[in-house]
């Protein structure tokens, strides 16, 4: 990998050359952030990475500071961007919203001066004000017949005091990857294949995790590889045929050679 | 005509505090719709006849007692604090119209289309019992739904209930409507 991330190569549309001229001409204001892809900068950088032996988590890390920056500016502009052409109705339809608005007030507004004839020819009405004596009580709701036993019972658990959870060691959990990695290998190669899902059914989630990578291993190293029919499917694991080819044919030539 | 039954029905009027339709009165008084019906007539004749303070009141399908205008009402009207039928302000007025239209409807909504806070007014219209609580709404916030009350449609005669507001004027019907939007679009030509 390249000593930093700045030196990352860059090329789209709006833009062709290292990131760090490309955070500089967005500082500068010279080059409209609207415009650049934020997901191929990090795809650039991705492949920078799959390329790279070593992993530096300093040079990572200040890519993902420096992207998250560049992500928060740009949807700030973008979102700035729409309050602004809110705000800037044109006045022939703000005079129109407007004109509308007032339309619709008026008619209300003449609706209550109405009212106020309507009170006015109605004379001065007093009627007595209270409750109803003979108002038809409103039914109960009916209650559902309960069981104070059970409810005892459903406080009790609450009362238990929980089990202490003992701070005083704190054991190291380690799942073990090669296991894996052999096993799995084994399977290729003697049976061509076998599903994931029924290797790893039973195990704990740590066990799951650390086959899941191993598998992932052996893809990378071209010794297996994994499909699925859609997602959540059994993943099935076969031997990748390409490898396989090569592999041979690299064994001929060795064969040959020899 | 049994002067009994008009008798029953002018105590029944009494006692009840909001208004009864014929048949609550038919049932409390143990007596069929037509009959009750032809002792309220009487009953309003009576009433008439002998200027007493309180007359019949028919307000859509209720029936109720009310002090008799002029003098009973206007004495009445002075013992009631807050009394629903007196100080009702335009804009207090222009809210009621609003909820009595859009009904059930919220107080953001009433707030949107008078253009200001109406928080006071719709405050005012509940103490005067004009208006009560219907509900909540989906909107923001689920605000709280009003509508009219029985008290709303005694107060302002509607003898039909709500089917006696008037149609509400369209946008076509506006006498006004162009006049009021040249004169704007001529001011956002000026500023445009």
């Amino acid at each position: 990998m390249n000593g930093s991330v700045l030196e990352l190569d860059l090329d789209f549309d709006a833009f062709s050359g290292p990131f760090d001229l490309l955070l500089a001409l967005v500082l500068r204001e010279e080059l409209e952030l609207v415009e650049v892809p934020i997901v191929d900068v990090v795809l650039a950088y991705l492949v920078q990475l799959e390329g790279a032996e070593e992993i530096d988590l300093e040079s990572l890390s200040e890519f993902l500071v420096l992207v998250a920056a560049l992500c928060e500016l740009k949807s700030r502009l973008l979102v700035d961007a729409d309050a602004e052409d809110e705000e800037e109705l044109d006045a022939e339809s703000a005079a129109e919203e407007l004109a509308l608005r007032l339309a619709e007030y008026q008619r209300f507004k003449r609706a209550a001066e109405w009212l106020a004839g309507q009170r006015a020819a109605a004379g001065l009405r007093v009627f007595r004000r209270g409750p109803a004596p003979y108002a038809p009580p409103r039914p109960a709701a009916p209650l559902v017949e309960e069981q104070p036993g059970r409810l005892a019972e459903a406080i009790l658990h609450l009362l238990e005091p929980p089990q202490r959870v003992d701070t005083t060691t704190i054991r190291r959990r380690a799942v073990a990857m090669r296991p894996f990695v052999e096993r799995f290998r084994m399977l290729v190669r003697g049976r061509g294949g076998f599903v994931f899902d029924d290797e790893v059914a039973g195990l704990e989630r740590g066990a799951q995790a650390a086959a899941f990578v191993a598998l992932l291993e052996l893809i990378k190293r071209g010794e297996a590889r994994a499909s699925q029919a859609e997602l959540f499917a059994p993943i099935r694991v076969g031997r990748d045929e390409k490898t396989m080819r090569i592999s041979a044919q690299v064994l001929d030539a060795t064969e040959a050679v020899a | 005509m049994s002067d009994d039954l008009v008798s029953i029905c002018e105590a029944l009027l009494f006692v009840a505090g909001d208004p009864l339709t014929l048949p609550e009165l038919a049932a409390a008084a143990e007596a069929d719709e037509d009959a009750v019906q032809a002792a309220l007539t009487e009953l309003e004749r009576r009433l008439t006849e002998r200027g007493a303070g309180v007359v019949l009141d028919r307000t859509g399908p209720r029936l109720g007692l009310r002090a008799a205008p002029g003098a009973p009402a206007e004495a009445a009207s002075r013992l009631q604090e807050r009394a629903p039928e007196r100080g009702l302000s335009p804009a207090a007025l222009e809210a009621l119209a609003v909820v009595a239209y859009l009904q059930p409807i919220g107080r953001p909504e009433i707030a949107r289309i008078r253009g200001v806070s109406s928080d006071a007014v719709v405050a005012g219209l509940l103490e005067r019992e004009l208006i009560e609580e219907a509900g909540r709404g989906d909107g923001l916030g689920a605000p709280v739904l009003y509508r009219t009350t029985t008290v709303f449609e005694r107060i302002f005669g509607l003898e039909e209930g709500l089917e006696g507001l008037p149609r509400l004027e369209t946008a076509d019907d506006e006498v006004d409507g162009a006049e009021l939007r040249q004169r704007l679009h001529a001011v956002a030509a000026e500023r445009g």
